[in-house]
């Protein structure tokens, strides 16, 4: 818990500067807690239900809170970073999926929209996506959904990610053709989720 | 002989039999042939966990005959590794996640349902299960069934009526914990282990009271002495396996309270020695660079008193773990005579790429013999009993390594092997995969994988990417090996008409020779199997086969949770080595029963 909380303290300072500049390069370092193991994630929603009106969220006058992210390359490849921090990558792979479903492809459980992707990740969903609102600054958090539209070519060419520092998994963010979405009902398949 | 009263036949009848038993058992392994026993109580069949057994009406000579005798939907498209029991004339069948347990009456037919049992556990535990969210059976004992749900609890369901007669909780979701093992019943203890190495859990093994379902020991993995229920008793063979709290010290300071050693596997149990045997999984995270030490007592086979729990002896498979191999396999108990002398073994067809002969008393290694192609290391030393790993394949911080065998699931995962004491032989299905590797930074959030690995597996030499191998363990050998083009992911079953059966996840359901290895019959079913075969007799009077399909687990994961190919490192990197497994199977959750016309 101390860790997770100096962790926030570190990125919630690194999400202060201006969204022009070069990503300041903070490697995560070895993260080794301190007593008990735990923190306040829990996977699958917590507290107070997803507000039937995503406005409620706090909105910007134009109600466009994604836009200046979705159109800043630098957004996106610290929404990268933060998926790799996050351990959203240890769920969701490089967006292929594994204990949580893929991002990269065109089916979308809860919306493709970038409040609902927003308010996946704020408020978990029930099947195990664990609810990061109040844990994580919301400016990361749109910075994640910046990211995560982006694996599946949903962002503008130009902002997405060319490259990977990593062993080669996927073909690259940039290269995605974008994927039309599916399944925007907002219901999951029931046949492929029960319970 | 027309003097002779039916039931004087009978007598004689009997005799021959058991005349002609003892020759049998005689000429194969010293092992007591088992008795006539039509149930299959649970997922192992036996204490000795051999999975044979000695119905033979169904044999080498016939079973070409078989044929369908009905099936079943289990309503869920998840990979279905359960074992089905048999108890009496009912038949009881448990699903993946939502762990909805079935019973099916064998006396009318067509088996229709006589109830059905679902505990409702929580839905967020799907988000923390590593490797899709199944269960790997249920236990008969005292008028219960007895099963694990995915959310970490321990439920006792009464056989007859399926009402609820217990559930303990056991896991916590909140940092990871999920439980999809089979439970084992010793001496009146429900012996249950916890899931998530990939999660940073601290793995234990847990001692249930079979009347009330309350707590009575819980051994970790991890942690000082004390919480090992390591004792006066506890005497490890090899030296490296002796000392004070080496589940403290073999770690960087506090990293055991997230350092995995979970117990989803199998569990033995000797009642002559009064002994468990069961392993422990890979220490977390993968990433091996940020827990400098042996990690105790990860990866490692536990002797211990069912009763108390303390631990007898132990013995560290894959110190230090570089390359996720759990050491949770099946331990299947034999008394072999071994270079003329008569031993009391444990055979471990082991993660690491070893069939281990282990002397089940002592903790000694016998013989530790390679069965598949491997590059990770290079041999166990049987003087100091360490597994030496080759330096020049491991794994480094941001540095692909490329090509080591076997890869993270390992020459053979979760899928139990059988044994024949008719054949000696050992039936192992496993699989042939390799892996590239590069670490990365792991970051410990509980409730988030703690892993620090990017993966991609890939078929091993030959490119089939599954085998099912007949083993002679009394010579360290192979006798025959099957290849299958995808990992052999289901459980093996071998029957005294000297036939073994196992299934593909191309979904064909198997019959071979087991002397010979000659294919003597397969069925095509609607989903992959990765399920365990079990035979049972009937309330008619004849013998019947069973096995589960559909689809899933961590190697068919690309198809019960549609993950996307384009990405190798899905799966933790077993879908690249998957890719082209939706072209095979959908998803599925259906048993199939058989029998000759
Ligand atoms: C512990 C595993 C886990 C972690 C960690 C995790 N997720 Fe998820 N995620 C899931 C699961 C499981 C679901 C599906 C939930 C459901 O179906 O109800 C999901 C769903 C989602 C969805 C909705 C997808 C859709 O099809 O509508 C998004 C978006 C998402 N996650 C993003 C993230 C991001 C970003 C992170 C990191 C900040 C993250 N996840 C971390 C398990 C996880």
């Amino acid at each position: 818990m101390k860790v997770l909380t100096c962790l926030m303290l570190v990125l919630a300072l690194a999400g202060c500067t201006r969204e022009r500049r070069k990503p300041t390069d903070v490697a995560p370092s070895s993260a080794r807690p301190e007593g008990s193991p735990e923190s306040a994630l829990q996977p699958g929603p917590t507290g107070t239900p997803p507000s039937a009106e995503p406005s409620a969220v706090a909105l910007p006058a134009e109600g466009m809170p994604h836009a200046p992210y979705e159109q800043s390359a630098w957004a996106v490849s610290e929404g990268k970073r933060l998926y790799q921090w996050y351990n959203c990558v240890g769920c969701h792979a490089n967006g292929g999926g594994g204990m949580g479903p893929p991002l990269m492809d065109d089916k979308w459980i809860y919306g493709s929209d970038p409040i609902k992707v927003h308010q996946s990740i704020v408020d978990g969903r029930p099947n195990g996506m664990p609810a990061f609102g109040g844990k994580i600054p919301d400016s990361q958090i749109w910075q994640l959904v910046a990211y995560v539209r982006s694996m599946s070519g949903l962002l503008p060419k130009d902002v997405r990610q060319t490259r990977s520092d990593h062993m080669s998994v996927r073909p690259s963010e940039q290269a995605m053709r974008p994927a039309k979405p599916k399944n925007e009902a907002g219901t999951p398949p029931s046949a492929e989720r029960p319970g | 002989m027309s003097g002779l009263s039916q039931s004087n036949r009978r007598v004689i009848v009997c005799r021959v039999v058991l005349i002609m038993a003892l020759a049998l058992a005689s000429v194969a392994a010293e092992n007591p042939a088992p008795s006539k026993d039509g149930q299959w109580l649970r997922p192992a069949k036996d204490f000795a966990s051999t999975r044979y057994s000695d119905l033979a009406e169904i044999n080498v000579g016939n079973v070409k005959q078989l044929k369908l005798a009905w099936s079943f939907s289990t309503g869920v498209n998840r990979g279905q590794e359960a074992a089905p029991l048999v108890v009496d004339a009912t038949m009881y069948v448990v699903t993946p996640f939502p762990n909805i347990l079935y019973a099916l009456d064998l006396a009318k037919p067509g088996a229709p349902l006589k109830w059905k049992y679902e505990p409702k556990p929580a839905a967020a535990a799907q988000g923390v299960a590593c490797c899709d969210v199944v269960n790997r059976g249920a236990v008969y004992a005292d008028g219960k069934i007895v099963y694990n749900t995915l959310d970490g609890q321990t439920v006792a369901v009464d056989a007859a009526t399926g009402k609820e007669v217990w559930k303990t909780k056991l896991g916590e979701i909140n940092r990871g914990e999920t439980i999809t093992m089979a439970p084992l019943v010793v001496k009146n203890k429900v012996l249950v282990g916890n899931s998530g190495g990939e999660m940073g859990v601290r793995g234990w093994l847990t001692a249930l009271d079979l009347a009330t379902g309350k707590i009575s020991w819980r051994a970790y993995s991890t942690g000082p002495d004390k919480d090992v229920l390591i004792g006066s008793n506890f005497k490890p063979f090899y030296e490296f396996d002796q000392g004070k709290d080496l589940g403290v010290s073999t770690w960087p300071p506090e990293a055991w309270k997230i350092g995995g050693g979970t117990v989803w596997g199998w569990i033995s149990y000797d009642p002559e020695l009064d002994l468990i045997y069961y392993g422990t999984s890979n220490p977390g995270p993968w990433n091996s660079d940020q827990r400098p030490g042996d990690n105790k007592w990860a990866a490692t086979l536990f002797a211990r008193k069912p009763d108390t729990g303390e631990a007898i002896w132990a013995y560290q498979f894959s110190p230090h773990d570089l390359y996720d191999y759990d050491g949770v396999n099946e331990n299947i108990l034999l008394d072999l005579t071994l270079k003329g002398q008569k031993r009391k073994v444990l055979v471990r067809p082991e993660r690491n790429g070893y069939i281990y002969v282990i002397d089940r008393a002592t903790g000694e290694v016998l013989s530790a013999t390679p069965y598949v192609h491997i590059t990770s290391t290079e041999r166990v030393d049987l003087k100091t009993g360490r597994l030496i790993y080759n330096e020049d394949k491991k794994p480094q911080l941001g540095k692909v390594v490329r090509d080591i065998c076997p890869a993270p699931p390992g020459a053979k995962d979760w899928q139990p092997a059988a044994f024949s004491p008719r054949t000696g032989l050992l039936y192992i299905p496993h699989q042939n995969l390799c892996m590239d590797i590069e670490h990365v930074e792991a970051n410990y959030i509980a409730g988030t994988p703690y892993v620090g690995a990017n993966v991609r597996m890939k078929a091993g030499p030959g490119g089939d990417r599954g085998l099912f191998t007949a083993w002679d363990p009394v010579n360290a050998r192979e006798l025959w090996s099957v290849k299958e083009h995808f990992p052999v992911w289901s459980g093996a079953l071998v029957t005294a008409g000297d036939v073994v059966f196992y299934g593909t996840m191309d979904r064909w359901f198997k019959a071979l020779n087991a002397r010979t290895g000659e294919i003597l019959w397969q069925f095509r079913v609607s989903s992959g199997i990765i399920g365990q075969p079990i035979t049972y007799r009937g309330p008619d009077g004849k013998q019947y086969v069973a096995i589960l399909s559909g689809v899933g687990g961590w190697a068919g994961a690309i198809v019960a949770a549609d993950l996307d190919a384009r990405d190798s490192s899905a799966a933790l990197g077993f879908v690249n080595a998957m890719k082209d497994l939706p072209d095979q199977t959908a998803k599925g959750g259906t048993l199939y029963v058989f029998a000759l016309p």
